[in-house]
C-alpha cells in the first residue's frame, strides 16, 4: 500500500464484511436507507453527504457524492453552496470559540 | 432527396442569435468519429467485463429482443438545427443541409401510418420544425386522428419566422416535449450553448401563454431532462417535483410533466467522453447498472423509426449509428416497402450503446422504464 488513500478502496468498501459480515451488514443496510427519499430527496441528501465530506474531508466521500449530487439532478451552483456551507459551519465552528479565549483573557488579564 | 431548404433561413440558422451554438458538428470538424462505423469500432474496442449486451440481455431472460405492438411512428424529418449542442446524438447543426426528408418520403411515412394502429407520431429532428414540410406533417397526423409531438429544442420558437408555432401547436393539440438539461443555467448552457436557458424560459413562457403547461391534455408541455455530464440521469419522479417549484419560483412557469433521458455514447457525446477521459468510466456505469426491469419498456419495442431518406431503424439512437431494422433478405428496409407484419416479426438489433437505455431507471424518448 505505497498511499495511504488509494482511490480504488472505494470501491472496495465491502470487503470490510471480511472481518465481521454482521456488522458490514447492518451497516450497509443503515447507509442504504439513510439516502433513501424521504422528508428530504435523495438530491437533499446528497448535498448534506458532500458538504459533510468536505467537513470531515474524506477523499472517498468527495469522489462519490461529487457524481452522486451531479446524479441527483444537482448542479455546481449548488454544489459548491453546500460545500461552502460546511466551510462556514468549519470556521465557525474555530472562532465561537474565540469567546471561550475572550473570557479567558478577560479574566486573566487587566 | 434531401427537401431543398430556403437560403434565408440558412443564412439566419449561422448566427449564435439565432441560436446557441456549443460547439460544431463533428461532420463540419471532419472529425474521424463523424462515420457511425468509427463510433461503433470505439465502443466494441473498450474492455468491459459486462460489456456484451445481449449476454445481458439473456442473463434476466430475454433470448432474444423482440417488438411489442407498435405504438409509435418516430420521424426524423432532419439534421438541420440552429443549435449544436455538445452532446447532440443526431450530430445535428445549422451545416446538416443535406439530410432533411422531403415531400415524398413524408407521403410513404402517412401511407405507412394507415397500414399500422400506431396511436402517436413522434416528429424529431434536428430541429424538426425547420423541415419546410413539417406543417404538412403535422396537419396530416392529426387530420388521422394521431396524438402528434414536436421534439422542440424551444430556442427555434424564438425565430420570428417560427413565433406562431405556439399558438399553432394549441390549435391542433400538438405535445410539445421540449428539451431542458437543467432548471438552472449554468447546467443548461454548459451543454446547450451560452444564452440558451434566457431564450428556453422566453419560449416556455411563450407556451405557457398558448394555453401550454397548465393541465390541459391537449396542450401537454413535457420537459425532457438529460443530464449534462459523464452520469445517469436524476430519478424522474423527484425532479419533475423539484422543478415544478423552482421555475414557478424562479421564473413564474409552469409545466406538465418531466422526463428523463440518459445520454447515448455515441456521436457528440460520444466524442465528448473521448476528449474528456470520461468514456472507460461511463460504459462501466452503464453496464454495471444494467437494470432487467427496463428491458420490458424499451422503447425499440414498440416504435419504429424513420430517418431523412425513409430508411427504417428500431430507435433514433440505431438510426445515427446506420444500423437499420433487420430484414429477412438483407435489403435496406424503406418505408415504401412499409410491411407491418414482417416487421412485428423482426428481431430488434442491439449493440453496445443500448446499456445507455437499461441503465439505473432506464431511459427512452418517453422517460425512465423502470
Amino acid at each position: 500500500m505505497p498511499h495511504y488513500y488509494d482511490p480504488d478502496h472505494l470501491a472496495k468498501f465491502g470487503t470490510i464484511a471480511e472481518g465481521s459480515k454482521e456488522l458490514a451488514t447492518k451497516f450497509f443496510d443503515w447507509y442504504g436507507a439513510v439516502f433513501q427519499e424521504g422528508a428530504l430527496s435523495e438530491r437533499e441528501k446528497s448535498l448534506i453527504a458532500l458538504a459533510v465530506a468536505h467537513a470531515v474531508q474524506c477523499p472517498y466521500c468527495i469522489d462519490a457524492y461529487s457524481k452522486t449530487c451531479l446524479e441527483k439532478g444537482a448542479d455546481l451552483d449548488q454544489m459548491t453552496e453546500a460545500v461552502h456551507v460546511a466551510a462556514a459551519i468549519r470556521g465557525g465552528a474555530s472562532l465561537v470559540h474565540g469567546v471561550q479565549m475572550l473570557e479567558h483573557a478577560k479574566k486573566a488579564g487587566m | 432527396m434531401s427537401a431543398p431548404i430556403e437560403l434565408a433561413i440558412l443564412e439566419e440558422l449561422a448566427s449564435a442569435e439565432r441560436g446557441p451554438k456549443r460547439t460544431k458538428s463533428l461532420r463540419a470538424r471532419g472529425s474521424t468519429l463523424a462515420p457511425p462505423e468509427a463510433q461503433l469500432l470505439v465502443l466494441d474496442d473498450l474492455p468491459l467485463e459486462r460489456g456484451d449486451f445481449d449476454t445481458a440481455l439473456a442473463t434476466c431472460g430475454w433470448r432474444e429482443l423482440r417488438p411489442a405492438p407498435l405504438e409509435i411512428l418516430q420521424i426524423n424529418v432532419g439534421r438541420l438545427c440552429n443549435m449544436t449542442c455538445r452532446h447532440c446524438h443526431v450530430d445535428a447543426g445549422p451545416d446538416r443541409v443535406a439530410e432533411n426528408m422531403d415531400r415524398e418520403t413524408i407521403d410513404l411515412c402517412l401511407a405507412a401510418l394507415d397500414k399500422t394502429a400506431a396511436h402517436t407520431v413522434d416528429i424529431t429532428g434536428g430541429a424538426p420544425e425547420l423541415n419546410p414540410h413539417f406543417r404538412y406533417l403535422v396537419d396530416q397526423c392529426v387530420a388521422r386522428g394521431k396524438h402528434v409531438i414536436d421534439r422542440c429544442n424551444l430556442t427555434i420558437l424564438l425565430l420570428p419566422r417560427f413565433a406562431d408555432l405556439p399558438a399553432w401547436f394549441a390549435e391542433r393539440g400538438v405535445e410539445v416535449v421540449c428539451s431542458l438539461p437543467h432548471c438552472r443555467k449554468r447546467n443548461t448552457d454548459s451543454q446547450r450553448g451560452d444564452g440558451t436557458f434566457d431564450k428556453s424560459i422566453e419560449a416556455l413562457r411563450r407556451l405557457n401563454a398558448a394555453g401550454y403547461g397548465h393541465g390541459d391534455p391537449r396542450r401537454r408541455l413535457t420537459v425532457m431532462a438529460n443530464p449534462a455530464g459523464a452520469f445517469l440521469a436524476a430519478p424522474q419522479a423527484a425532479l419533475e417535483r423539484e422543478w415544478k417549484v423552482d421555475l414557478a419560483l424562479n421564473h413564474g412557469i409552469t409545466f406538465d410533466r418531466l422526463i428523463t433521458l440518459n445520454n447515448m455514447p455515441i456521436s457528440r457525446f460520444l466524442d465528448w467522453l473521448v476528449e474528456t477521459g470520461n468514456l472507460q468510466e461511463y460504459m462501466e456505469r452503464l453496464t454495471n447498472l444494467f437494470n432487467p426491469a427496463t428491458v420490458a419498456g424499451l422503447m425499440c419495442r414498440n416504435t419504429l423509426s424513420v430517418s431523412w431518406d425513409g430508411t427504417l431503424h428500431d430507435c433514433d439512437f440505431n438510426q445515427m449509428l446506420d444500423i437499420p431494422v433487420a430484414t429477412g433478405d438483407g435489403r435496406r428496409p424503406h418505408i415504401r416497402d412499409f410491411d407491418p407484419d414482417a416487421l412485428q416479426a423482426r428481431r430488434i438489433r442491439t449493440r453496445r450503446h443500448c446499456f445507455g437505455c437499461t441503465a439505473g431507471a432506464g431511459s427512452s424518448c418517453g422517460g425512465a422504464t423502470a
